[in-house]
């Protein structure tokens, strides 16, 4: 090695060059612009997650069309109790039904390839060689589910249900009937927010320890993410029950997907009319200690990935 | 001034030990090729350089302990794995703005000047590109960040030797400056003796030999000796003997060359036969990947 002054410090501030970039105004960026480039990143890779709810859609409506066309909606409207307006109050609900279960698949999918994928395919030494903290990717990765989803979710549905409300009047036109009894019997703006606070409260917030389990896991198993993933869970429900014949584990696991105090708002029959949230759910939802012991399981596991990950190499 | 400084390094995997006491000072402006066979501890040195693996005794890389302060390290520090790390569904304009997002010193011109000088288009995917496309558009990021450290570990595995050739010429034309230092470790050693200014043969997780290029011709000396001068020759005990074609070559440490003459025209060996000699027989290997 070339010698110098052995006692010389290393200066640790950046040195002007020549031939380098002219100077930065500081060199570092911005937490939320590393958070947006990460999320950026995301779905560069994971397409799926606006594709699929989107495929879904698009072939709900198609169903739905092709359905409106052939059963003669105003056929019930003479006689029977169910009208045009009942018939397409319970296609909107499907809909909300379908969508919430395609994001619930997305999320889980995401979650299982989110921390495991990097490693396989050897990029998270690109990633790692990067000044971007292992925080800040797993907090970027969790918004996924958390965040993204269940507002792509939202929209995807909002617009799938207009475009309902204009197919069925369109078919009912055509057959010369009126549309002045589904429009003013259809409430769209009511069951947008009971589905938009639905799907913030139960499926991101309150299953937030349920995406920070996958992610865990993720961020772990090297190999058959999914399987680990159960492994666990079946082996304490097993164990529990063999050894003291109960089964709380279960009904834990069970209030948690029911989505606990803020589930209320959805009603538990389809043709129910959607029953719009109300300060009160909100204010019961939020301090439910269900929520907030969710939040403290799903920041112990999201810790452990981010450790998990400082530790990792490629697979 | 030291960019790396190692004393007392230490890794263990169970009870394998990988860096067995590792001290090192890699100063401002030198290029660095750490040597070494399979499993010598190159890439754990790498890892434990890089902030990537947690290490026992003291590290310091352009003043930080890069365990503790492995993000902010990565701003002043590039690293290129291996040509196998850019992830396949990945675009050429997306790596340029995400590196652009992400990097405080990152220059997309600079970047976007060396890609406009390979067949890369823009709107590829890596799974589109041919492995030596994929470490042209891997080195245009990297040499477009303006780091202080550059660390190569094995950047040309598995690339043909016309890439190889271009990867270091790019490197030392458009990017080395006495300002930047490089690491890097390969096992095509001949190839990079010239780009080297310094190198560190690695062995058993211990360095057993640290030379600059300089020290190196004055250093060792080889002569292919005429049979009939052999044993004059070896009375000034060689440090390697090896036959080639029936003839002897041997190699000298800090000899007089004007002695060495008289046997034959003196060369100045690869670091390869150097390897060989201190070592005893145990090259390092042109293989693929092998245990990291």
């Amino acid at each position: 090695m070339a010698t110098s002054d052995p006692t010389a410090m290393p200066d640790p501030s950046p040195q002007p060059q020549a031939d380098g970039p002219p100077a930065l105004g500081s060199a570092v960026m911005s937490p939320a612009q590393l958070v947006y480039w990460s999320l950026r990143r995301e779905l560069w890779e994971n397409r799926f997650i606006y594709v699929v709810p989107l495929i879904v859609a698009a072939v709900f409506l198609s169903a739905f069309t092709i359905g409106a066309i052939r059963v003669p909606l105003q056929h019930y409207a003479a006689s029977r109790p169910l009208t045009p307006a009942r018939l397409l109050e319970g296609a909107l609900q499907f809909a909300s039904l379908v969508m919430m279960l395609t994001y619930l698949v997305v999320a889980v999918i995401y979650c299982l390839g989110a921390l495991h994928n990097e490693r396989q395919d050897r990029s998270i030494l690109l990633w790692k060689s990067l000044p971007v903290s292992d925080l800040t990717t797993v907090l970027a990765k969790a918004a996924i589910p958390l965040i993204l989803l269940p507002v792509i979710t939202f929209l995807i549905l909002a617009l799938t249900q207009a475009i309902m409300l204009l197919t069925a009047s369109a078919v009912l036109l055509g057959r010369g009937g009126s549309v002045v009894e589904l429009w003013s019997q259809t409430s769209l703006l009511p069951m947008w927010a009971a589905m938009l606070y639905h799907l913030l409260t139960v499926h991101a917030l309150y299953y937030a320890p349920v995406y920070g389990w996958f992610m865990l896991v993720s961020a772990w198993a090297r190999r058959a993410v999914f399987l680990w993933a159960l492994l666990p869970v079946v082996a304490v429900l097993i164990i529990e029950k063999l050894v003291f014949n109960t089964a709380a584990f279960a009904h834990m696991l069970l209030s948690r997907l029911e989505g606990g105090p803020a589930a209320i708002p959805y009603p538990p029959h389809a043709h129910m009319p959607m029953v719009a949230p109300t300060l009160a759910n909100l204010a019961s939802f939020l301090i439910s200690p269900g929520l907030w012991i969710g939040f403290a399981v799903c920041a112990v596991f999201l810790a452990a990935a981010v450790r998990l990950r400082r530790y990792q190499g490629p697979i | 001034m030291a960019v790396i400084e190692a004393s007392g390094l230490r890794k263990v995997f169970g009870t394998t030990v990988a860096l067995d006491g590792v001290d090192l000072r890699v100063d401002e402006g030198r290029i660095l090729g750490l040597i070494g066979p399979n499993g010598a501890g190159k890439s754990t040195a790498i890892n434990a350089i890089l902030g990537l693996a947690p290490y026992q005794g003291q590290l310091r890389v352009l003043g930080r302990d890069p365990w503790a302060a492995s993000d902010q390290l990565m701003r002043d520090v590039a690293f290129i794995a291996d040509v196998a790390v850019l992830p396949r569904w990945l675009r050429v304009s997306q790596a340029l703005d995400y590196v652009q997002g992400v990097h405080p010193r990152f220059d997309r011109a600079k970047a976007e000047g060396f890609i406009a000088k390979t067949t890369i288009r823009r709107d590829s995917r890596v799974r589109e590109l041919s492995k030596g496309m994929v470490t042209q558009l891997h080195l245009a990021l990297v040499m477009a960040i303006d780091a202080r450290l550059l660390v190569l570990d094995e950047p040309t595995l598995g690339l043909d030797i016309l890439f190889r050739k271009q990867f270091y010429d790019a490197l030392l034309n458009d990017y080395f400056d006495r300002s930047r230092t490089i690491v890097v470790t390969t096992h095509q050693v001949e190839e990079i003796q010239n780009v080297l200014t310094d190198f560190m043969f690695i062995h058993r997780g211990r360095i057993v030999l640290t030379c600059s290029m300089e020290d190196f011709e004055a250093r060792y000396a080889e002569v292919t000796v005429h049979p009939e001068r052999l044993a004059a020759a070896r009375a000034l005990k060689p440090l390697h003997e090896r036959q080639l074609f029936g003839r002897s070559t041997l190699l000298f440490e800090r000899a007089d060359r004007a002695q060495l003459e008289q046997f034959g025209d003196v060369r100045t060996p690869g670091i390869a036969d150097v390897f060989v000699a201190v070592l005893g027989g145990n090259p390092p290997a042109d293989s693929p990947r092998g245990a990291r």
